[in-house]
């Protein structure tokens, strides 16, 4: 098939194929701030982000995903530790490892085309009639064959995020970081998306990384769920989540699914009071409002 | 292949039916509220001007002096608009504005982006810009009219003042503000410094420039006019609307100020107008609704 002519002819540039890289996150520390007044948002944090799977981390809003997503991206540097990609330590930002940002990130001053072409064209490894294709295949693959020359602004939502995707899988990275990728689009929307984002995951198991705050997601989404402490960060518990794929909506009313749920919950709701007691009232008050649901 | 589900693309709107130019111009409910609103202004204007002609002297407003009505100054300007002078003191002023501007726009928009970019630079520039900053375009006057040779000079260095310091703070401001996750994208895909400065940074500045355009031509206009009516005045003046207005306060012709006072109008109108056209040509992605 063209695709995997294509995205071989890619990863040869690479040495290396999707779905068999590995992320390790060795007793990583991260603080904000100055000497004597320093906020430690990463403490001593070890996990690992396995092959081919997809690997959700939840934790309470305001734990420091968001610093972790960073760190990986190689947006900032740890404070200590280190982190892995196929064993070789990351230094910055690279198109080995893509992220898919909150809200949309997508260039307002590029069409859809030109915002998924960008990456190549800027390292120039492919060109011309090979990009074209490729483009063409992804936005496709996306849906928005009709919408390649529309800007950012004329897309809904959720076709900002699936154009925000295909940017993404043009590059062929390494590992996908998805930064709450879904958050902000209207409840329906949202559920389009989140099968999507699984029809295509399950179709190439590239190596995953997904954050959210929704417990519902990670457990429809996750191959492991990683459970995050309140900040500093901390791995609090790993689940395995051992729902059959390709997966689809009725799995979350299992007996497992419920069980995964309510282990999780019992942690986020421990962790929210954490904070709460340690006097920031808001980030309670969001973490309550989210365990409810 | 496995099928991907395709969720619709809901919620984008149709284009609209194709209308000619004309039609949609007579369509335009905003032009014709603009159209009335001038027309009644001037309505209210003419019965105010001519209030004591019209109903006698005893009910005048006390302490309101004589401003001539729309219909006198509209007959004052057909008289000047076939004259040279007229359009010579558009031209000087229009010329003054645009060169000021101009070099404004040319040493504004690439120190804005270096203040922006460069710590260093900032750190050093910065402070004396802030400190220059606050003191008037026209407080620079006597110290440009006997720093410059030229009056000219003098005006045209007054006028760049009014726009430079918008344009850059406008500059600055905007490139300070870049979505990070933008420049973070970039980054991640392989973009070189010169990548992000002129595929991320620029054009995200470019709605800032704009609008620091648009405020800066519209300080020049008011800078220049009043550089014209101090310098410009005797014999030596170099003419220009502000020195239209100047020689005709002198000369006591009320209609001929009032008529002065609308080109200037006009000419600001126009020149806004200009930059907007601009705007929109440069940044098609903001014209989208």
């Amino acid at each position: 098939m063209a695709q995997d002519t294509i995205d071989a002819e890619i990863s040869g540039t690479q040495g290396d194929t999707p779905g068999q890289s590995k992320v390790e996150i060795r007793q990583v520390s991260k603080a904000y701030g100055d000497e004597w007044a320093s906020e430690s948002v990463i403490e001593s944090l070890s996990v690992e982000i396995m092959p081919g799977e997809l690997t959700v981390i939840v934790g309470p809003s305001g734990c420091g995903k968001s610093t972790l997503v960073n760190l990986i991206a190689g947006f900032e540097k740890p404070d200590s530790g280190e982190i892995l990609l196929d064993g070789s330590k990351v230094k910055g930002p690279a198109r080995d490892r893509m992220v898919v940002f909150q809200e949309t990130a997508l260039i307002p001053w590029q069409t859809t085309y030109q915002n998924i072409v960008f990456g190549p064209k800027l390292r120039g490894d492919l060109k011309g009639k090979a990009l074209r294709s490729e483009a063409e295949r992804l936005l496709d693959k996306v849906g928005l064959g009709e919408f390649k020359n529309k800007y950012p602004l004329q897309l809904s939502g959720g076709m900002q995020r699936r154009a925000e995707l295909a940017r993404a899988l043009i590059n062929n990275p390494r590992i996908m970081i998805m930064d709450e990728p879904f958050r902000g689009l209207d409840a329906m929307s949202r559920g389009l998306m989140q099968e999507f984002f699984l029809r295509l995951f399950e179709e190439n198991r590239r190596t995953n990384l997904f954050v959210t705050s929704e417990i519902d997601e990670a457990i429809f989404l996750a191959d492991r769920i990683i459970v995050l402490s309140n900040r500093p960060a901390q791995v609090r518990k790993v689940i395995e989540v051992n729902l059959p794929r390709p997966r689809d909506y009725k799995m979350l009313s299992s007996e497992e699914a419920y069980a995964i749920k309510r282990d999780a919950m019992e942690i986020l709701h421990e962790e929210a009071m954490k904070s709460f007691k340690s006097g920031t009232k808001s980030d309670f008050a969001e973490a309550y409002a989210k365990s409810g649901q | 292949m496995t099928d991907i589900v395709q969720p619709n693309n809901a919620g984008v709107q149709a284009a609209p039916k194709k209308r000619s130019r004309l039609q949609k111009l007579a369509q335009n409910e905003s032009l014709w509220r603009g159209i009335t609103a001038i027309a009644v202004f001037l309505l209210i204007w003419e019965i105010g001007a001519r209030w004591d002609e019209w109903f006698g002297k005893e009910w005048m407003i006390p302490g309101v002096g004589l401003i001539p009505p729309p219909s006198d100054v509209f007959a004052a300007w057909l008289k000047v608009l076939p004259k040279p002078g007229y359009w010579d003191s558009w031209y000087q002023s229009f010329k003054r504005v645009l060169s000021g501007f101009l070099v404004a726009m040319i040493v504004g928009i690439p120190f804005g982006l270096a203040l922006a970019v460069n710590k260093y630079f900032r750190d050093v520039f910065f402070p004396p810009f802030e400190i220059l900053r606050p003191i008037p375009p026209l407080a620079w006057v006597p110290a440009s009219l006997i720093f410059w040779p030229t009056n000219e000079m003098s005006i045209a260095f007054v006028t760049f003042l009014g726009a430079f310091f918008t344009i850059v703070i406008n500059v600055l401001g905007g490139a300070r503000t870049i979505d990070v996750r933008y420049l973070r994208a970039a980054q991640s895909m392989g973009a070189s410094q010169w990548d992000l400065f002129s595929k991320i940074i620029l054009p995200g500045t470019l709605p800032s420039i704009f609008t620091g355009a648009a405020v800066g031509m519209g300080i020049t206009w008011e800078v220049v006019l009043a550089a014209e009516m101090i310098s410009g005045g005797g014999t030596q003046g170099g003419g220009g609307l502000g020195f239209f207005i100047w020689n005709s306060y002198m000369g006591g012709s009320l209609e001929q100020i009032v008529v002065g006072m609308i080109s200037i109008g006009i000419a600001g109108y126009l020149s806004s107008s200009a930059i907007r056209l601009l705007g929109d040509w440069f940044m098609p992605w903001r014209r989208l609704f």
